[in-house]
């Protein structure tokens, strides 16, 4: 976890996550996590038991993550979302709206391209998981 | 039109830096080139077989004359002195330097235009009647909804890492000119049984190597959900989707492998969730965006007599222009098919004068067409004759309307990097085989479209005579294929046979002519007899 980025508060839960097929099968696990490609939607019974759900990016470009965190917060879930493998810091700007609030990059993200890209954007056109105001909201008030 | 406001070009602006420090940490090495492709695909730069190419939005086929002033400009000082409009209504400038793009991207800004999501696996620019706003067959103008999905879409979070392209049309007419089903989500604007307007909504349609119709997957959407349905389309594809075989990740293979009813089910589903969110835009939003599409000042009662003394004019009269819905005003269809040009090509000079012709006779309304034709729509009828002669002078008064010179061609191997065969060429081929103005006038409606490879950019499968160039043992090779439409009776068109060699396929696409001259009843297209007689007739013309 050398590579380790958290935009929480809370200490990093260091439980190892477990698979989703371990978690529903009656573990007392912690942290779960979420292969591409793997319903994020099984996990919504059980969101007060989680501390961190992990999601995992085989590829930069399997934007199949995106919705998994999504999918999480819009049920409710204020724990812990990470994501895991191949992520860049191109990328990063846009997970952070979808609900990802740490990152376990396969590389080390350089810091200050990471401080740019994050606030590289002053307005967005439209809600998601983060607390950015549309642009239609500013411009009726 | 619609024009900016302080946070449309804020976001433009930031897209335009964020660019340009992504092309300054590619080019010092900081990122692989796997890693900067999808970012500049985003950003509309392809690499070609010779250089860059940059593909510019043009938000539903609409802009101005200052906007087509700056394309000029660009194409003048960062390319060759031309442009290419494509099938999806979008401006293509093929010789571009990569170091170069972020300030061409700059210069973009400062007409309120962009790049953004003309490439990649991303919502791509919106495409949309090109007549909107001014045809006489619509029930309202479709632009506003689609200025408002286009910022909807933009930078979407979720949707920017798609499992490959989404493209979506927008119209509000009964005849389909913006080839609707041919989308991956497509939207007709339509009145209920209780006279409230919405959207008839279908899914799941596209071209390239697997062609598949889009089906209705809603009778009819109230307008002010419109963004929670799209979500919940987008988000049962991103999903479900394969991401193991870039050919099978489309969203029409995820309908086709879920079934028409199940995907519908999902959608429906994911829909009610969506709905709970609340994150459609408010009517004030679209009121606000509705204003700038407001009619312009047509006068009341200009004369709608045009004096028709000079033939060519009368014949160009008769072929390029289109009714209006305003009376004593007329909808001028500018071609850019030359019988000796490039389909779809413009000079910067060329350009230059659309835009004047437009500030001074159509309300500074230009439109592009995915026939890769320009538009000026709100025309009055008594400018007509001056109009057409500086037209003329220019180069661009020919008279081929949806006859047979008016072909689509993509880029094809001059230029693109996954073609198969020359398009371009073969084009000029067909064009001066039917250079004739009385022949053309014949054969009557006739759309040919032809792509340089499987992907299908120049609409073959849609085209009443289609040509596909595939390679067969390393040389170039045509396929003809018979019987589609891009517009209200879309349907898929059929291959006829084995290929043919670039001036065989000219042949044989001339014996089809001859069979429906031979067959046709009055007031058949070509399209028409195909459909009654069937594909035989013409096999037996064409390898008997
Ligand atoms: S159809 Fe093929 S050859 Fe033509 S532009 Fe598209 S990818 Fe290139």
């Amino acid at each position: 976890m050398d590579n380790l980025l958290r935009f929480r508060d809370d200490e990093a839960h260091d439980e190892p996550a477990v698979s989703i097929d371990a978690f529903l099968g009656q573990s007392n696990a912690t942290s779960v996590r979420i292969e591409a490609g793997e319903d994020a939607r099984q996990l919504i019974p059980f969101l007060d038991r989680l501390a961190l759900v992990e999601i995992d990016f085989p590829r930069f470009r399997d934007g199949r993550g995106y919705s998994s965190a999504r999918i999480l917060r819009e049920a409710g879930y204020k724990g812990e979302i990470r994501a895991s493998g191949d992520v860049l810091v191109d990328q990063m700007l846009f997970m952070r709206r979808c609900g990802f609030d740490s990152f376990a990059p396969a590389a080390p993200i350089d810091e200050a391209a990471l401080e740019a890209a994050l606030a590289r954007f002053d307005y967005v056109y439209q809600n998601a998981a983060d607390d950015a105001v549309p642009v239609w909201k500013l411009r009726h008030g | 039109m619609y024009r900016y406001d302080q946070y449309d070009q804020a976001i433009v602006d930031a897209r335009v830096e964020e660019f340009r420090e992504q092309t300054a940490r590619r080019i010092a090495g900081a990122m692989n080139d796997d890693q900067f492709k999808p970012l500049r695909l985003k950003n509309g730069l392809y690499l070609q077989l010779h250089a860059y190419m940059l593909r510019v939005a043009i938000p539903y086929g609409t802009l101005d004359g200052r906007q087509m002033r700056k394309l000029a400009d660009i194409a003048r000082r960062y390319d060759r002195g031309y442009g290419h409009f494509t099938t999806r209504q979008n401006l293509q400038y093929n010789w571009i330097k990569l170091e170069e793009a972020p300030d061409i991207l700059a210069e973009l800004a400062t007409v309120e235009m962009h790049a953004i999501q003309t490439s990649g696996e991303s919502i791509r620019n919106l495409s949309a009647d090109q007549y909107a706003g001014a045809a006489a067959d619509e029930i309202c103008d479709p632009r506003p909804w689609a200025e408002l999905l286009r910022q909807a879409t933009t930078f979407h979070p979720e949707f920017s890492y798609l499992p490959r392209k989404f493209k979506i049309a927008v119209i509000a007419a009964q005849e389909d000119r913006a080839a609707l089903r041919w989308h991956d989500f497509a939207l007709r604007i339509v009145k209920n049984d209780v006279g409230e307007q919405g959207f008839e909504v279908y899914a799941g349609g596209g071209m390239g190597r697997t062609p598949i119709i889009a089906y209705q997957i809603r009778e009819f959407l109230p307008f002010a959900q419109i963004f929670s349905y799209l979500q919940a389309v987008l988000r049962v594809w991103n999903t479900h989707a394969r991401r193991d075989n870039i050919h099978k990740q489309r969203m029409k293979i995820l309908v086709h492998e879920l079934g028409e009813e199940e995907f519908r089910r999902q959608v429906e589903e994911g829909f009610q969730h969506f709905l709970t969110l609340q994150t459609d835009f408010p009517q004030a939003e679209y009121d606000r965006i509705a204003a700038y599409f407001a009619p312009p000042p047509f006068e009341t009662g200009p004369s709608a007599e045009i004096d028709r003394s000079d033939p060519e004019f009368a014949l160009w009269v008769d072929r390029q222009t289109v009714a209006h819905k305003a009376p004593g005003y007329a909808i001028v269809n500018i071609s850019l098919k030359p019988i000796t040009g490039i389909p779809g090509d413009i000079s910067a000079e060329q350009m230059d004068i659309v835009a004047d012709l437009a500030e001074r006779y159509s309300f500074d309304e230009i439109r592009a067409t995915h026939a890769q034709n320009l538009v000026l729509p709100h025309v009055r009828k008594a400018d007509l004759h001056a109009l057409w002669q500086v037209l003329d002078a220019a180069g661009l008064a020919s008279v081929n309307l949806d006859l047979v010179t008016d072909i689509i061609a993509c880029p094809g191997l001059d230029y693109c990097s996954l073609a198969n065969a020359r398009s371009i060429p073969l084009a000029q081929k067909i064009a001066a085989r039917f250079a004739d103005m009385d022949r053309q006038l014949e054969l009557g409606e006739l759309k040919i479209k032809i792509s340089g490879c499987i992907n299908a950019c120049g609409h073959h499968h849609a085209g009443h005579i289609g040509i596909l160039g595939v390679d067969r043992k390393g040389t170039e090779n045509y396929q003809l294929l018979l019987g589609g439409s891009g517009a209200e009776d879309t349907s898929q068109a059929k291959i006829t046979g084995p290929g043919f060699d670039e001036d065989g396929v000219v042949d044989a696409l001339e014996k089809a002519t001859n069979v429906y001259l031979r067959e046709r009843q009055p007031g058949e297209r070509f399209l028409d007899t195909y459909r009654r007689v069937g594909m035989d007739p013409f096999k037996e013309a064409i390898y008997g």
